[in-house]
């Protein structure tokens, strides 16, 4: 566990680095969360005092965008393409196979913290969907056989 | 030995990253000394990971690659079995009029050298030798029209920014490509990413603007990391800062998005640059007059800023010779979901969807009839084979109550369900609003149950959704909710028959 001192200490590290930036919120975010896995919520009072806004505008912005957490994922996140061209191609049954192979619903973590499923609407991988992206790896093509697959791999 | 594999998302989601492994290994292992480019991709995704081999002859294509393939690559190159002749011969290539992407897929994208042996930076050279005004002129003269999908005249956009009186000035690059079945934005900075610099710091010439900002969506992990890149580089060799040592200044930023669709608007993209929620404002004032902290800003997507170093290289005149009617120039079809042939191909407008979709993607990859293609995104229309004769062209798909947006292409065989899809065009919509306006963020919640309804046999909730449609479309500030209407109402118009089923069965 974190405790609140060192954490804000990390934070405090990251401010520095992101003076005089025009409208560094976004990419301190992105910071805290690459440096945390998630965005503490010791942190939020820190920033905002940072960047003078309220406690309530730093809150709404990082709840605002779907890639900022609350809380830390699992081991391994595994989002699949839900979007149009990837339903022509079968994404809903591979969503659905995923799901029932993991027992997850969307935004879920398994119990074991090994895995979270989440959705993600367009990789760009249009022309050879269903695409997903595990830990920042790109796939294509992806059907119930490498679920399987990656879920034996990833457990 | 030269061998060229793509980088390409898309590439490198088919295996590419491993083709490249292993070829590395079997060159270690056979002594042979191999030079391995990682380029852009050439557009054919079907054939990807597809590398290339250079010989005396020319570039040698092969593909789609698979681990078992690299050895061969070492051996006899005419009886390798994915052996697919000459790259530039091959008719997917040859039949395309590639302005925009004429370097992608050819160079190392992060080869200034060979950016600027295949023409790079002559277009910036030019403009170098012009004022603001004639730059402006020129880009209007070329007819060049938004990418993104709205189709306002660039040049008119332009023009009134670099009107505008402001101590300082901003270009903004939207690079929040969220529309599926889209993927030319992700290409072109994957590919060639000095393309898009190039275009940025001419607008800056254009408009007098100091500092460009590119806002790339965090789906897009590659094109991040390929920009970020090249922007060092650009800022090292002088063609950002002082620009070519003309003693004009730009320097640009890249910035990650946050996985929120609505950034992909405008306003909403300018709001989260600074640091906000991505909440649409309301305009006016235009972005022009008050954008990026208030100040006079350009906003232009990849596809338009890629497009400006060509029309000074070659001349508006050349731009504006393709094309029809008020479309002018080229477009980078992108061609997916169910097809047989999906990628990227660069045309000048004018060919009929039916041409694209039975031409060049050769039909569906299920073999299965076309029942329905949406053209320009989540937000564009259903369009069913009755109107294959519509010719791609920004007023010919309004005409027919669609739109072309950004030139994405879904391909649906026979197996799909128009209802499914009209209800997740408001499912969509619900999960992505900013929440800023009543018919969106209630509306669209309000339009999944009343498609559910119609789902369960209720025909009397069709004219509810057909109203409710019609508030969304006139009573919101964005795209997001006043485009949504159009894959819901051409799904209902086009394809009732799936909105009856139920019906029926119940009788």
């Amino acid at each position: 566990m974190l405790d609140s001192a060192s954490t804000i200490a990390r934070v405090d590290e990251i401010l520095t680095r992101h003076q005089g930036m025009e409208g560094a919120l976004l990419p301190i975010l992105h910071a805290i969360q690459a440096e945390f896995g998630h965005v503490p919520q010791a942190a939020l009072p820190v920033v905002a005092k940072a960047m003078n806004i309220s406690g309530a505008e730093a809150h709404g912005v990082m709840s605002f965008y779907h890639d900022f957490r609350e809380a830390p994922a699992g081991r391994h996140v595994l989002k699949l393409c839900r979007a149009e061209a990837c339903q022509a191609v079968g994404a809903d049954r591979v969503a659905e196979h995923a799901k029932s192979v993991l027992g997850l619903d969307w935004h879920e973590t398994a119990k074991d913290g090994s895995v979270t499923l989440e959705p993600i609407f367009c990789l760009g991988l249009c022309a050879c969907g269903p695409a997903a992206i595990v830990d920042g790896k790109l796939m294509g093509r992806v059907d119930a056989a490498k679920i399987d697959a990656l879920v034996g791999a990833l457990k | 030995m030269k061998i060229y594999l793509p980088l390409d998302s898309a590439a490198v989601a088919l295996g590419a990253d491993e083709i490249a492994e292993a070829i590395l290994a079997q060159a270690e292992a056979k002594g042979v000394s191999v030079d391995l480019v990682r380029n852009g991709s050439r557009g054919m995704v079907w054939l990807e990971p597809l590398a290339e081999v250079v010989t005396d002859r020319g570039r040698l294509a092969f593909g789609p690659m698979t681990l078992e393939d690299v050895p061969a690559l070492f051996g006899d190159l005419g009886s390798h079995a994915k052996a697919l002749g000459l790259t530039e011969d091959l008719p997917w290539l040859k039949a395309q009029s590639r302005l925009t992407f004429a370097r992608v897929g050819v160079i190392d994208p992060l080869s200034l050298a060979d950016y600027k042996g295949q023409g790079g930076l002559s277009g910036l050279a030019k403009a170098l030798t012009m004022d603001k005004t004639a730059i402006v002129a020129e880009v209007t003269a070329s007819g060049l029209r938004g990418r993104g999908g709205a189709g306002f005249p660039t040049g008119i956009k332009w023009k009134t920014v670099s009107e505008a009186t402001a101590d300082r000035k901003y270009i903004v690059c939207n690079a929040d490509e969220g529309d599926s079945a889209t993927f030319a934005d992700r290409m072109l900075m994957e590919g060639d990413p000095f393309t898009l610099i190039e275009g940025m710091v001419i607008a800056g010439l254009a408009c007098g603007a100091t500092k460009g900002f590119v806002y790339i969506r965090s789906e897009y992990p590659v094109a991040v990391g390929v920009m970020q890149e090249a922007v060092e580089i650009a800022r090292a060799e002088g063609v950002l800062g002082n620009v070519l040592g003309s003693g004009q200044i730009f320097d640009m930023e890249v910035r990650v998005g946050a996985g929120a669709y609505v950034c992909g608007e405008e306003t909403s993209l300018l709001n989260s640059l600074e640091g906000k929620r991505g909440v649409v404002r309301a305009k006016p004032p235009l972005p022009a007059l008050q954008g990026f902290m208030g100040k006079p800003t350009v906003v232009n997507n990849v596809i338009s800023l890629a497009s400006i170093p060509v029309i000074f290289e070659k001349g508006a005149e050349f731009y504006k010779s393709f094309g029809l009617g008020r479309s002018r120039g080229t477009i980078p079809l992108q061609i997916a979901g169910n097809v047989k042939h999906g990628g990227l191909y660069e045309i000048a407008f004018g060919l009929t969807l039916g041409e694209i979709v039975d031409g060049i993607a050769g039909g569906t990859a299920s073999g299965r009839p076309v029942k329905a293609v949406q053209v320009g995104g989540p937000l564009g229309a259903y369009f069913p084979r009755a109107l294959f004769g519509t010719p791609f062209g920004y007023e010919e798909f309004a005409g027919k109550d669609g739109l072309i947006g950004h030139a994405g292409l879904t391909v649906f065989d026979d197996s799909a369900d128009m209802l499914a899809q009209a209800r997740f065009a408001m499912e969509f919509c619900a999960i992505e609003s900013c929440g800023k306006c009543t018919p969106c963020r209630i509306g669209a919640v309000r339009g999944v149950e009343t498609v559910d309804r119609i789902a369960k046999g209720d025909a009397s909730a069709i004219p509810l959704l057909t109203d409710l449609c019609a508030t969304m479309k006139a009573g919101s500030l964005c795209a997001l909710v006043g485009f949504t209407p159009y894959p819901v109402l051409s799904a209902l118009t086009h394809f009732p028959d799936d909105f009856n089923r139920m019906k029926e069965a119940a009788e």
